[in-house]
């Protein structure tokens, strides 16, 4: 008979310790699972706010905007507006979880089991994270960007340093590599990069240079646009590394922080195109763990019955016309669909082994999971391992809504043989982040005349930019510019729809 | 595989502070609006409780690329009828409706809690202490003591016995004065010697650490440190607020709503300038008493009108109780502007000569009846006399209020900072 782990709601940190040796056995050796070490540090509901504020991370730069973040949330939150999250996980080696002190032992227990466990091995396995993040620098780097930001702001002043953040910020969902480049991302090196550049420019700087008469600059005007183009590496869709390299007139710090807001963004990158798969993930691995805890008699009965109460919260799928339906669930869709994947490789039907012939009746559930956990993401995962029978589940249907028809909304495809693959496919392309962000490159930059940076936004099914945003984004792309910027919207047949101009502002006196 | 655990609820909070400061300071101007807004609304009393204040969103606004509009292809849950190829009217229902990216960007007004101090500051940012009517008693501070480091002489009763004791040991250390220890030891092996000649040459050894102890005194003068002392000049960081008020029977409760809201403003914004404030309320008809905050606002009272009795009251007052070189005295005035006209000479003769001497500032409030009927009618007796000395050159005050929402529009006004102001430091 084995030992209890806890015995009712209350946790110390010996339990905790229970607690995550027994998750850890079932993880480790019946999941067969591959993850970072663990760090589980306990707070408090106004740490976990500030949590939020900082968008998840221990430690950021200061910027007002959390300061908004954080009084917005913390107003909805004392007005019972919204609960907070029993859990907050930061993809960093050691992978960093974060618990509130007010969960009882069996949250404490599920909430170890999904994000210590789950997103854990999520977070070291998945292709995408390995691609993009640097679990291991990511922390260190952060501490670096906070400091960075800070010294910024003693010798640039803090009004300077706000100015060139918030537009950085502003461009960030803009800032990402989406192809992988030939060299891995190491945020050490990162930072050590950054020191020695600075400690560079204090060693060679002699006063002297400025004396030095100028030969007359190279012209320019010669070269082709084919051959201007290919020395900025145009097109160019990371606008805040384009800035970064190219904008003209940005001093060196300036530079840096948009090299770090680039990197921060691109550090969450994948998270935006895995939401389903790493919920998914975490949620079938709590399940598992809570399951196998309880049938080894280390969890009551009644608690298991509390954590069952808890999970069927979070998995819960309201239908597209509750008051309470706002999208899929990513964790409804991504746990349904990990179980699915269970009962087709255990026990297929036929229509599973003619859907999927690869896995169908393999029996061997944990192989083919932590496969497709390591080489998927959103929107692959959906458009390979969607089911009919989970279409048949949700009871999905495309909805297909042109402005242009009269008649209202087309009800485009439901579950039925006829729809599968059309609604799947649907299902897909809105998991796509190449589809969810608007697609605009850099195309062009006048450097022989009056250095306008000329960008294009590629129009897809009629969807234009909102206008006072763009401008305002706009506005903070011609401030770092320095020049005129001029934004034109084309459709797929090269039509222009739309063309915004803006002209920087004046920088007010300062060095 | 080592597994930490870490309880950080101990950790210092507001680590979001200076994040949520920057956000204030950025949305300055905004949230102070909204800050005078709410408080127009609310009771005094609660103004300064802190509280939800809604702000606009604009100029606080994070703008990013986003894209309306155009055809939209949705996936959704939960058909319950629906076949291949049906319509679906537009006309507004929720089911059609794609949920926006969240993220708190769509709306157009952002609520927030602000705390108690931040309210009071932002509520208060824009007011300063009035142009004081008396420089010399504004600048006139009592000088208080302050430690200043060490030193050499001083009296016996100021001798800094560690500080003491640390050179002493220092110096014993660097002579190499012989401990106690290292003597007994001695001793003990002398004690112990058998053989003469060893015996005498641990004689002669004692003898010398003897010596030397002697030579190098436990505690030498050149040790001795006395704490230092610095006179400094300590600004007067207390204030006395006389609430004067008539409550004679003209005077509705309206009127006296109105002046009590004008003494919390003064008490409150009093509070924040001076450690200590302390309220005098004198309240009088034909003749004054000094009373309870309960009565002087709330208790019956009738007979006629002598404003002379109210600052003879104060001016008994202060000379007993107030040292106006040790006190900071505001007084504020409220009245409908009643006064017996024999009473005249008397009160602005002890206003002058008596009263604003010590006072750093004297308001007067003429309050009226609801409805704006104050500024109609042709100065009250009262009004006319303080206006006449004010002519002369007499500091003062004076508004006019009858509505509740003017209160602080006026007090504002009173305090608002002006430049001229600037050059004297707040005390």
């Amino acid at each position: 008979m084995t030992e209890r782990l806890f015995e009712g709601a209350d946790w110390d940190f010996h339990t905790l310790q229970r607690i995550t040796d027994a998750c850890e056995e079932v993880a480790l050796k019946d999941l067969g699972l591959d993850v970072y070490p663990n760090q589980i540090e306990v707070i408090t509901a106004e740490q976990m706010l500030d949590a939020y504020s900082s968008v998840g991370m221990p430690l950021f730069y200061k910027h007002w905007s959390f300061g908004k973040h954080f009084a917005y949330h913390e107003a909805s939150y004392r007005k019972g507006l919204m609960g907070l999250a029993y859990e907050i996980v930061i993809n960093s080696s050691p992978c960093i979880s974060y618990l509130m002190e007010e969960n009882t032992a069996t949250m404490q227990t599920l909430v170890i089991a999904h994000a210590a466990f789950g997103h854990n091995h999520f977070f070291k396995n998945n292709y995408l994270f390995k691609q993009w993040t640097d679990a291991e620098g990511i922390l260190d780097y952060l501490d670096f960007a906070k400091n960075y930001v800070m010294q910024c702001e003693e010798r640039y002043g803090r009004i300077e340093v706000e100015r060139t953040l918030d537009a950085a910020h502003a461009l960030m969902s803009h800032g990402i590599d989406r192809y992988p480049g030939k060299k891995k991302l190491d945020l050490r090196e990162e930072e050590k990069r950054a020191g020695r550049r600075r400690r560079h420019e204090e060693e060679v700087f002699n006063d002297l240079w400025r004396t030095v008469p100028k030969g007359a600059s190279k012209t320019r005007s010669a070269i082709s646009l084919e051959r201007r183009r290919k020395l900025l590496g145009l097109p160019q869709e990371n606008l805040l590394y384009f800035l970064e390299k190219s904008a003209p007139r940005l001093a060196p710090w300036q530079r840096e922080l948009l090299r770090i807001v680039r990197h921060i963004a691109q550090y969450f990158y994948p998270q935006s195109q895995t939401k389903v798969m790493n919920e998914g993930t975490a949620t079938y691995v709590h399940y598992r763990i809570m399951t196998q805890l309880h049938q080894q008699g280390r969890i009551t009965d009644g608690n298991f019955l509390e954590f069952l109460g808890s999970h069927t919260n979070v998995v819960f799928q309201p239908e597209f016309d509750d008051q309470r339906f706002s999208g899929f669930n990513p964790y409804a869709l991504g746990f349904a669909m990990m179980q699915d994947i269970e009962r087709i490789v255990t026990s297929p039907s036929d229509e599973d082994r003619e859907w999927f012939p690869d896995i169908a009746g393999k029996n061997d559930v944990m192989g083919v999971l932590r496969d497709v956990w390591a080489n998927y993401r959103d929107e692959s995962f959906i458009g390979q391992f969607l089911s009919p029978k989970l279409m048949r589940h949700f009871r999905m249907f495309h909805l297909h809504d042109d402005p242009e028809e009269r008649a209202g909304i087309r009800v485009d495809a439901i579950h039925d043989e006829r729809g599968f693959r059309r609604v799947r496919r649907e299902l897909a392309r809105q998991h796509d982040v190449g589809f969810i962000d608007a697609n605009i490159e850099v195309v062009d930059v006048d450097l022989s005349g009056d250095r306008r940076l000329i960008l294009h936004h590629r129009v897809i099914k009629g969807s234009q930019l909102n206008e006072t945003d763009a401008k305002r984004v706009l506005q903070h792309l011609a401030d770092l510019w320095t020049y005129d910027v001029a934004l034109i919207e084309v459709d797929s047949n090269d039509k222009v729809l739309r063309e915004y101009v803006v002209s920087p502002r004046p920088i007010p006196a300062a060095a | 595989m080592a597994i930490h655990i870490i309880d950080r609820r101990l950790n210092p909070g507001g680590k979001s502070l200076e994040n949520r400061q920057r956000f204030l300071r950025r949305a300055k101007s905004l949230v102070q609006g909204a800050v005078k807004k709410t408080s127009q609304e609310r009771d005094i009393k609660d103004v300064l409780e802190g509280g939800e204040v809604t702000i606009p969103l604009d100029g606080m606004h994070e703008p990013r690329f986003r894209r309306e509009g155009g055809t939209r292809d949705m996936v959704l849950p939960g058909n319950k009828k629906f076949i291949e190829g049906d319509y679906l009217q537009r006309s507004g229902q929720g089911s059609a409706k794609d949920s926006g990216p969240g993220e708190g960007d769509s709306e157009d007004a952002f609520r927030f809690v602000l705390s108690r101090d931040e309210f009071v500051d932002l509520f208060l940012d824009d007011l300063e202490l009035p142009d004081l009517a008396k420089r010399k008693i504004a600048q006139t501070e009592s000088e208080g003591i302050q430690r200043a480091g060490y030193t050499t002489s001083g009296s016996p009763a100021n001798i800094s016995v560690s500080r003491t004791v640390k050179l002493a040991l220092a110096r014993r250390i660097a002579l190499k004065r012989p401990s106690k220890d290292e003597i007994e030891e001695l001793e003990a092996a002398i004690a112990a010697c058998t053989d003469e000649d060893e015996r005498l040459v641990l004689l002669a050894q004692l003898e010398k650490l003897k010596a030397k102890t002697k030579r190098i005194p436990f505690i030498d003068p050149l040790d001795i440190r006395y704490r230092r002392y610095e006179k400094v000049p300590r600004p007067v960081a207390q204030a006395v607020m006389f609430c004067l008020m008539d409550v004679s029977g003209s005077m509705s409760e309206h009127m006296k709503d109105l002046a009590k809201r004008f003494y919390m403003l003064l008490y409150v914004f009093l509070k924040r300038r001076y450690k200590h404030v302390e309220i005098v309320f004198i309240r009088h008809t034909d003749r004054a008493e000094e009373v309870d905050e309960q009565t002087f606002f709330y208790g019956p009272a009738s007979g006629g009108t002598l404003v002379s009795s109210a600052l003879q009251a104060m001016h008994e007052i202060v000379r007993e109780r107030f040292n106006p070189s040790d006190w900071n005295i505001y007084a504020a005035q409220a009245s409908d502007g009643d006064n017996s006209y024999s009473d005249g000479e008397l009160t602005g003769l002890l206003l002058t000569e008596k009263i604003l001497p010590v006072c750093q500032f004297f308001a007067y409030l003429e309050v009226g009846e609801a409805g704006g009927s104050a500024f109609d009618l042709s100065d009250s007796s009262l009004w006319t006399l303080y206006d006449r000395l004010r002519n002369s050159g007499a500091s003062l005050s004076m508004r006019k209020v009858s509505e509740r929402s003017e209160i602080f529009p006026v007090f504002h006004d009173l305090f608002q900072r002006r430049e001229a102001a600037q050059e004297k430091a707040a005390p």
